[in-house]
């Protein structure tokens, strides 16, 4: 093993601090129940949830309280208590959005789940206990699972890939949930290939989680009822933005997915590990998603740890729950450093795609001004897409972001490569976004 | 809020011991330690060692020149930057002392000391302050600096080279004036005289080699020694500051053409020789991989090292110069922003064609 090259994606990508020992140990802990729960109608790829209780409906724990017809997925409560009704909450992406209040009841027993045969189930059965589960992708992006698994009749997939590359520092909720549950992620595997109808599972590790890769290598070698599927570990070489759709996918297949086309084109369905516990609980239990395994890290908090929470719990109460910000906090970012989002106050709801939650203190953080682009170009050789953000950030500051299109902006999936490297410190991220709307604007005239 | 009374008094509590403000910017939030003047003072710590062994071959003339060429340089973009209310802040990046630097190292060391005044104020005004400051400037400041000097001062220009100092005399030159000590470089002597004469004034070949590699010979700072210039510039590509492509292509170039052209007959030139003379090496390595006027990819840098080797032995060979690295990297900035055009990084995996 240790004579074999790992692989990893093909171009650009780069190596920055892991930060992930604050929090790799900790086993994740119970949160109490919060005093309340905000959950954003929009917690998915999709439409909107529209509310299924009224004010001061009686809820208990595991309830759907709202729901949505088309692409989406199902709220559940994950506390008994009171609904309260409909209010603004702040967002940590789209600022402003609408949230289910529901006040938690302190006598109520918490529920408790065994899990049955789900061999039993047949394909479409297993499709809706996941769709009724409101299961999203937990890697970030929350695209419905039982969407994506969904596969119409006529497109070939052969292979289904976990990703467990987890490349965003200080993370580790996708290391926990691979340390604590590798027997749920093995059967929840098993669930999707059966729902796929293919016999093939990878499940992509970065290196620096050997203990992931060791217990789900055996959590395989155990698993004496494999009706004849294939799953196994690929160990990749620690780099970033391997956790990305088509890095991994590239990786551990080979295969590029062409640019604007689905994953499904080049036959692969992506989940990330922490969906296939979830598929697991879905399927196997009856559990809804309505808690999730949160990495709460960073100099900036008292105590770091892994944190099991309520879905919509504030991260102000987690917060206090964990002794309190250190005196020199000076950001706090809901995600990871490369691609999470920095938020302006605690007062903010756990989402299903909340992986982590990161306080950063004075010095760790860049306050410093942008000078001009020097054409080093560092950015374009850490690009992982192959793009130019270099030549993206001069053509916007020009005012002519819409003329960007031919350096394939469309193609940046905002890691932050490029703007982690800039020694000039331009926030090229933000460039290429801006280049991205102003290309979206241009085509609606 | 309905939660009991304990729980949001602690919450509250919570929330009263944060700091006054947290600060919310677009991501990613944290990056590399690399900044531009971290890389530029590297550059100028790898342009020191040139300038010392300098004072031992011709005395502190060299240090002066280099001296007044980096005040005039800084303090050109601190002045100008003043009156066009932009911030003055910006001569710590290290740039202006490159090019105060790269500006001295290319005149001749005998030169009036308010030459370099005036071309370090050539180099910065126009050529960088005035096309926008840091990043916007096409050509490269120094170059352009001492090709007005050469333009505008020919005799000067052309003549003010000083020989190596025989004894201790490390005051000999100083405020020496045009007339007062002059000599011929290697290659103004190979140009008019040939082959012959310079092994006639300079030694064998292998003489030749080594003392320009090691640094005796007339000529200006960055012709005094090959050796300590390779070794700035392989440490700036140790650091991945700059890369390997620019240079080699460049030395390769020069000599390549040189080989088949600069001979009595084709294919008899001498390659190392061109290499070690001149600006060859300061300029494959200091200037031709400036950040701002060469080209990001390795086929553009490839293309853009290769022109200026073509263009520096024509001028070298046809032109009325004995040297020409100067007005070859001059001729190939311009190409910079096309080079990069035509040679782009390869995509990820680009859409496919229509209908494939």
């Amino acid at each position: 093993m240790s004579a074999e090259t790992l692989s990893t994606f093909p171009m650009g990508g780069i190596h920055p601090k892991e930060s992930k020992e604050l929090t790799e140990k900790l086993t994740a802990e119970v949160v109490p129940t919060p005093s309340q729960i905000r959950l954003f109608l929009k917690q998915h790829v999709g439409a909107p949830c529209k509310p299924q209780v009224k004010k001061k409906d009686k809820v208990t724990e595991g309830d759907v309280v709202a729901s949505v017809e088309k692409l989406g997925a199902n709220l559940h409560s994950g506390v008994s208590g009171t609904v309260k009704g409909v209010v603004n909450a702040l967002h940590p992406m789209v600022g402003n959005a609408r949230a289910l209040v529901i006040a938690t009841d302190p006598e109520a027993n918490p529920k408790t789940y065994s899990p049955v045969d789900w061999t039993k189930f047949s394909r479409e059965e297993l499709i809706a206990k996941i769709k009724d589960a409101g299961v999203v992708g937990l890697g970030g992006a929350g695209f419905p699972a039982g969407f994506k698994l969904d596969v119409r009749p006529d497109v070939k997939i052969d292979t289904l890939i976990l990703n467990g590359a987890e490349c965003e520092p200080y993370l580790t909720s996708d290391h926990r949930v691979m340390l604590e549950h590798p027997k749920d992620i093995i059967e929840g595997a098993k669930i999707m290939l059966k729902i796929l109808g293919i016999d093939y599972c990878a499940i992509g590790i970065e290196n620096n989680k050997p203990d992931a890769i060791q217990i789900l290598n055996r959590a395989i070698a155990e698993d004496t009822l494999r009706n004849g599927y294939k799953i196994v570990v690929k160990p990749l070489k620690v780099r970033y933005p391997q956790g990305s759709a088509d890095q991994i996918m590239q990786a551990v297949t080979g295969r590029a997915r062409p640019s604007g086309v689905r994953s499904s084109v080049i036959g692969i369905i992506l989940q990330n590990v922490y969906t296939t516990k979830a598929v697991y609980d879905a399927v196997a239990l009856g559990k809804p998603l309505y808690e999730r395994i949160v990495t709460i890290t960073g100099k900036g908090i008292k105590r770091p740890a892994n944190v099991m929470v309520k879905v919509g719990t504030s991260i102000a109460e987690i917060v206090d729950y964990l002794g309190g910000t250190t005196p020199d906090l000076a950001k706090v970012i809901v995600g990871g450093p490369m691609m999470g989002f920095a938020v302006s106050t605690l007062d903010i709801p756990i989402t299903k795609t909340t992986s982590g939650v990161l306080f950063l203190t004075k010095d760790e953080i860049d306050t410093e001004p942008h000078l001009p682009c020097v054409s080093c170009g560092f950015c374009v050789d850490v690009c992982p897409m192959g793009l130019e953000p270099n030549n993206v950030s001069r053509y916007v500051e020009a005012g002519r972001g819409a003329d960007t299109e031919e350096f394939g902006v469309d193609d940046c999936f905002l890691c932050g490569s490029c703007a982690y490297v800039c020694p000039a410190k331009r926030p090229l991220v933000q460039f290429m976004t801006m280049a991205k709307n102003s290309i979206r604007e241009s085509k609606k005239k | 809020m309905t939660g009991t009374q304990a729980e949001a008094t602690t919450v509250e509590e919570a929330g009263k011991a944060l700091p006054p403000k947290l600060f919310v910017s677009i991501s990613p939030h944290f990056k590399a330690t690399e900044t531009v003047s971290k890389i530029m003072w590297t550059v100028v710590a790898c342009l020191i060692p040139p300038l010392v062994l300098s004072v031992f071959v011709f005395g502190f003339q060299t240090l002066i020149i280099a001296l007044v060429s980096v005040v005039s340089c800084v303090a050109t973009e601190a002045i100008s930057n003043r009156c066009l209310k932009r911030p003055v802040g910006t001569i710590k990046d290290g740039s202006a002392v490159i090019t105060g630097l790269l500006l001295a190292y290319i005149i001749p060391p005998g030169v009036p000391y308010w030459m370099p005044i005036l071309g370090g104020v050539m180099a910065i005004y126009v050529t960088k302050v005035l096309m926008g400051g840091i990043g916007y400037n096409m050509f490269n400041p120094a170059l352009i600096g001492r090709a007005f000097l050469v333009a505008t001062y020919p005799v000067a220009m052309t003549s003010a080279w000083l020989p190596p100092i025989r004894d201790a005399a490390v005051f000999k030159y100083m405020g020496a004036g045009v007339d007062a000590v002059s000599t011929a470089t290697p290659l103004y002597i190979l140009k008019h005289y040939g082959i012959a004469e310079v092994i006639e004034r300079f030694g064998s070949l292998s003489v030749i080699y080594r003392d320009f590699f090691f640094g005796w010979r007339p000529g200006c700072i960055a012709e005094t020694s090959a050796l300590v210039l390779i070794i700035g510039g392989l440490y700036l590509i140790y650091k991945k500051y700059i890369t390997w492509h620019t240079p080699v292509s460049v030395i390769a170039s020069v000599a390549f053409f040189t080989w088949i052209f600069g001979g009595e007959k084709f294919f008899t030139g001498n390659p190392l020789l061109a290499v070690l003379s001149g600006g060859v090496i300061i300029g494959a390595f200091f200037m031709a991989t400036d950040y701002v006027t060469s080209p990001t990819q390795v086929t553009g840098k490839l293309i853009f090292g290769a022109g200026i080797g073509a263009l520096t032995v024509l001028i070298r060979l046809k032109g009325g110069y004995p040297e020409g690295v100067c007005y070859a990297i001059l001729l190939m900035n311009p190409l910079t922003p096309a080079l990069d055009r035509w040679f782009k990084p390869k995509r990820f995996a680009p859409q496919p064609e229509e209908g494939a």
